[in-house]
Parts: structure tokens; C-alpha cells; sequence
């Protein structure tokens, strides 16, 4: 796999400028730059109430900042509403599963496909000829992605009753399935086994490499941000403290302060390799 | 758009209209083996079914509580009933027009409150239908007439220029017939929008609105399309009942009728078409066949629920969730799991 990283600024995906949510007195995220290059898979790491989440959060719409603003292929994405945003091609995950469990696979997956379809309430009480079209199409591309994640033979079992590392690659599917230009991915890996995470890894690699994606992820498990990231965003505290290439950022004294701990007064600044 | 219908689904098929051809075949045959008497139990097992299927929407398909669906039934009779008695406006033009009062009433008063969540919502409906039966007591630009309601009702007719009458609704018989043969329409057409891409967004909702938002799915307006498809259809539900009794009074749209709405859908199971139609059938034939138990009719009533509620929390006839009707040919094209 070859690096990406250029350091021309023309072709980012996602920018964030001087992003800052703030939560009554705490101000979670502080002023965060960001910025996701089309086709790289850039990882947010960062010590639990880093402000990870937050930032995916107000990204992807359901938090409003309170400062700064959020980029997206160029147009100022900030404060809209989430299905806006998904439908303009940001498609997430969340780090507790949150997928639609009384519904079958298949239909779970059909939700990415939603905010590309406009049939409305007559067409859909009349079935029109186009709107049965539209279904159709809807369900050729889940099913492809169903397919994509190897959930094919599950299809019409209940979200709820499969396995838990299985209920982590349907939400995968179901956001690839509103066909995203950035997919973001709130630690996919979490409860995973070291097997599952193995598949994970090369899955999203594959991925990368087969479709025209960018990837955002945040990530515990140090194995698969080294193995998969282009680069690698330190936050600590609410603010970036670092970021680089995965091999410096392990190098890097205050990526370690701040995983382990020192003082706790300490503030650094971003070290941009 | 031709499909390869599998063997089993064909089978599927198949059972399903050995059980649907002999239930609508003993519908058109019941209303000439019985008295009027009868036929008109029949006709309000009709009324709340319609009234079954309106609220199944907004509770059964989105899961939000709204305990002043009476409220949308009783728009739907007033505005039936003025119209007809003081315009002459016939019954069924008003049958669309009191579906959309009723719809209008609904999109105008859940708008600013749409985003308030379970129980807080419920407390905004219960407080609608309380409003609404109270400004019909309070006879507002004497429209209403108060307590008493408003009385002579015409029956529905169909009459042609030149030709004169043609058909008149002044039967038991025919209201039977009338108020089935919406039940059957609604049917059909909400049947077509469970398995449309509108019904799917409706059940991502009720499974977890955060998700279905992060997944493209605009949740106000479609909790917004539920209230107000819902209250449509008790407003013709409400049309059907103003002209079959010819007489509208607040006293038939109390907390209730609501209460006994809410009912049909727990009972029969939560979005589940045939649920409802056997939880209205509960709800209208109980009270007739505990006729001779009438003092004991609620508590009979309350156990019921409570021993469904603990044995059966689904309903009577919970929505299946299996495959999807609509399958294309990627199964039958040998593709299948790496």
C-alpha cells in the first residue's frame, strides 16, 4: 500500500477550523483543526474524554459548534441538520452499536439507501412504475453490500440476533450503503476478538483501496492504528496535541505523556510533521 | 419488473389467500345472514378498525404514544357535520374534506412540538384531545352546538345532473358496506407503504431516531407524515360515523374513545395490520358478547390487558419481519456468500 499525505491542502475531504464545542463549563472540543485527505484513513486517537466523539459528533450534525466551522468537499457543512449531511456523503458509525435490532439485516442496510430515493407518499400508496424502480435499486445495492461484509446469509435474520462482531460489520454496511465520500467510524474495532479485528483491518484496507472512500476513524487498539492509519491526530484535553505519520506519533514524548500521564497542568501544542 | 418467485414464496403466496379468500368472502356474505341489529355491530367493528389502522400509524409504525387520537375523529365528524347541515354539501365530497381538516389540524398543531420525545409528546396529545372536545362543548361561533351537538345529518348519495338520484346510503346494510369497503382500501394502500422506502423509515424511527438521523433518515418529517396521515384517516373514519348516527355530539369523542384506541393497537400488536383488525374486532364485539356481565365489562376488560401485556407484550398478531417481498434477482443468479 503506498503512502498518501501529500502536503498539498487541494484535495481534503473533510476540514475542520478551529472547531469548538463546549458543554456548559467544559469545553469538550478546543479549537481543532482537522483535516482528511481524499482516500487516506486518518485516525483520531486520543485518552478517554479526549473529545474524539465530540468532534465526529459535530461533524456529522448532531452537535452544533460553537465556534469554527466544518468543510466538506469545499462547502461549509456546519450545523446541519445529520441527514443533510449524509445525504451530501459523510456516513458514520457509532462506538455502542446503534443498529435498528427488530429489523431484519436487509432492512437495516436499506437505510443507508433512504436518503438517495424521493419517492414520496403517493407514489409509494400507488407503487408507481418509477417507484418500484426505486426499490429495486435500493435493494440491488444492499444487497451488494450486505454481500461486500459477508452478511449475505443473514439477510433476513433479526439486527438483534446476530453475532456481536457481525452487528459491527452491518453497521459498516449500512453506512457504505448510502454511498459516502467519508466514512467515519467511532472505534469499529471495539469488542471485537483479535480475529475479528485481523478481518477489520483488512477489510477496511480492501475497502480503501476498492472503492472511492476516505475513512475517519477513532481508535483504542494501537495494532490497527498503526496498521491501517495514513495519519494519525492526537487529541487530548479537547485540543490536537499531535499529529503524523502512525510511526512518529508513537514516538512522540507527549502522545505518551498524555497517554500514561504526567503533569497534569501540561499543554502542548501541535507538532505538525 | 418481473420477479423469480422461489418455490416457498410461491407457497407463502399461496396460504396467504386460502386465508384471505374465505375471511372476505364470510364479510360480504354476513350482513345477509343476520339481523340489522347485527350489521351494525359489524359497521362499528369497521369504525374502529379504521380508527385502529389511523393510530397504528403514528404508534404502531414511528412508536410515538398519542392518547388524543379522538380528537382527529372528532375533527372529522364536525366537519362533516356542519358542512352537510348548513352548506348541503354532500356526504362523500366531505369525505376528503374532513380527511383533511383533520390532516391539517394535526400538521399545524404537531409542528412546533414534533420533536418532543415519548412521553412528553403523549402529554401534548392527551392535552389536544381534551381541548378540542372542550371547544366543542363551549359552542365556538355557534357552530358546534355545544353539549347537544349538531343534529340532521343527510346520508351519503350520489346523485347526477339529469339523471337525478342514483344511489342513496340509508341502510345498515350499505353503511356495512361503506365503511368496509374504506377499511379494505386503507388496507391495500398501507400495506403498499409498510414495504416502500416510507414505511422502512418509519420503523428506523421507532427502532432509534439518533441512528435513522445518522443514517439519512429526516425524522421530523416523517414523524410530521405520520401524524398527519394519521389524523386523515380518523377524519373519514369521523365522516363515516357523523352520517351512520346523522347526529355529532362531544360526548362520543371523549379521553375514552382515545383510551380504547390505543387499546386495539397494544392488543393486536404494534404496526401489525392484522393485528389491528383483531384488536378492533375485540374492543367492538366484547361489550356485546359480556352484554350479560355489563357490570363486570371493565374489570373483565382490565385483566385482559394485563394478562396480555404479561404473556403477549407483542400483540395478538405481531408484524412478522422476514423477507423482503420485494427480492431481486441476486439470489437467483447463483450469487450467494464468498
Amino acid at each position: 500500500m503506498h503512502r498518501r499525505r501529500p502536503h498539498c491542502t487541494h484535495d481534503a475531504v473533510l476540514e475542520t477550523v478551529g472547531l469548538t464545542k463546549i458543554f456548559g463549563g467544559l469545553t469538550a472540543v478546543n479549537a481543532v483543526d482537522l483535516k482528511v485527505h481524499k482516500g487516506e484513513i486518518l485516525s483520531l486517537i486520543g485518552p478517554n474524554g479526549a473529545g474524539k466523539t465530540t468532534v465526529f459528533n459535530v461533524v456529522t450534525g448532531i452537535y452544533r459548534p460553537e465556534q469554527g466551522r466544518v468543510l466538506f468537499k469545499g462547502r461549509d457543512i456546519t450545523g446541519r441538520k445529520p441527514h443533510r449531511i449524509v445525504s451530501r456523503g459523510i456516513a458514520r458509525t457509532f462506538q455502542n452499536i446503534r443498529l435498528f435490532p427488530d429489523m431484519t439485516c436487509l432492512e437495516n442496510v436499506m437505510a443507508g439507501q433512504h436518503c438517495r430515493g424521493k419517492a414520496g407518499l403517493f407514489t409509494s400508496v400507488f407503487k408507481t412504475p418509477g417507484q418500484r424502480r426505486e426499490e429495486r435499486r435500493i435493494l440491488e445495492i444492499s444487497e451488494r453490500r450486505l454481500q461486500q461484509v459477508n452478511l449475505w446469509r443473514v439477510r433476513d435474520e433479526l439486527a438483534k440476533n446476530i453475532a456481536y462482531g457481525s452487528q459491527r460489520m452491518l453497521e459498516i454496511a449500512r453506512a457504505l450503503a448510502s454511498g459516502p465520500d467519508l466514512l467515519v467510524l467511532d472505534e469499529p474495532s471495539s469488542g471485537l476478538n483479535p480475529r475479528e479485528t485481523e478481518d477489520l483491518m483488512a477489510f477496511l484496507k480492501a475497502l480503501i483501496e476498492d472503492d472511492d472512500v476516505t475513512i475517519l476513524l477513532i481508535e483504542h487498539d494501537m495494532n490497527v492504528v498503526m496498521g491501517i492509519s495514513d495519519w494519525v491526530v492526537v487529541l487530548d484535553g479537547g485540543r490536537k496535541i499531535a499529529e503524523g505519520r502512525p510511526e512518529d506519533i508513537y514516538a512522540n514524548q507527549e502522545v505518551i505523556e498524555a497517554y500514561l500521564g504526567k503533569d497534569d497542568g501540561e499543554e502542548g501544542h501541535g507538532s505538525a510533521a | 419488473m418481473e420477479q423469480v418467485i422461489s418455490p416457498e414464496k410461491k407457497g407463502l403466496r399461496n396460504s396467504r389467500l386460502f386465508i384471505l379468500v374465505p375471511v372476505i368472502a364470510a364479510f360480504m356474505v354476513y350482513p345477509f345472514l343476520v339481523s340489522d341489529y347485527f350489521i351494525d355491530i359489524a359497521f362499528f367493528f369497521g369504525i374502529y378498525a379504521l380508527l385502529g389502522l389511523s393510530l397504528n400509524i403514528v404508534l404502531g409504525e414511528v412508536g410515538l404514544f398519542d392518547l388524543g387520537h379522538a380528537g382527529f375523529y372528532a375533527i372529522g365528524a364536525y366537519t362533516t357535520a356542519i358542512l352537510n347541515t348548513k352548506f348541503g354539501i354532500p356526504i362523500l365530497v366531505l369525505i376528503p374534506v374532513a380527511a383533511l381538516a383533520a390532516a391539517l389540524f394535526a400538521y399545524v398543531v404537531f409542528s412546533p412540538v414534533i420533536h418532543l420525545q415519548g412521553d412528553y409528546l403523549l402529554i401534548v396529545t392527551l392535552g389536544m384531545g381534551e381541548i378540542i372536545r372542550q371547544a366543542l362543548i363551549n359552542n365556538p361561533f355557534d357552530l358546534t352546538g355545544g353539549p347537544n351537538g349538531v343534529f340532521g345529518i343527510d346520508f351519503p348519495r350520489i346523485a347526477l345532473p339529469g339523471i337525478g338520484e342514483i344511489f342513496v346510503c340509508d341502510s345498515s346494510i350499505k353503511y356495512y358496506f361503506l365503511i368496509w369497503a374504506i377499511v379494505g382500501l386503507t388496507i391495500i394502500g398501507l400495506k403498499s407503504l409498510q414495504n416502500s422506502r416510507i414505511g422502512r423509515a418509519w420503523n428506523y424511527i421507532r427502532e432509534d431516531e439518533v441512528a435513522a438521523n445518522a443514517t439519512g433518515i429526516d425524522s421530523r418529517h416523517y414523524k410530521l407524515l405520520a401524524f398527519v396521515l394519521g389524523a386523515g384517516l380518523a377524519g373519514v373514519a369521523g365522516n363515516v360515523y357523523a352520517c351512520k348516527l346523522m347526529v355529532v355530539s362531544p360526548e362520543s369523542f371523549t379521553f375514552w374513545e382515545s383510551c380504547l384506541m390505543f387499546c386495539i393497537v397494544l392488543i393486536g400488536g404494534m404496526g401489525s395490520i392484522p393485528g389491528v383488525l383483531i384488536g378492533a374486532a375485540f374492543i367492538s364485539l366484547f361489550p356485546e358478547i359480556f352484554r350479560p356481565f355489563a357490570m363486570y365489562r371493565m374489570l373483565i376488560f382490565g385483566s385482559a390487558m394485563i394478562l396480555m401485556m404479561m404473556f403477549r407484550p407483542g400483540g395478538a398478531w405481531p408484524r412478522k419481519r422476514g423477507a423482503v417481498e420485494f427480492r431481486s434477482l441476486l439470489e437467483d443468479s447463483g450469487r450467494s456468500d464468498a
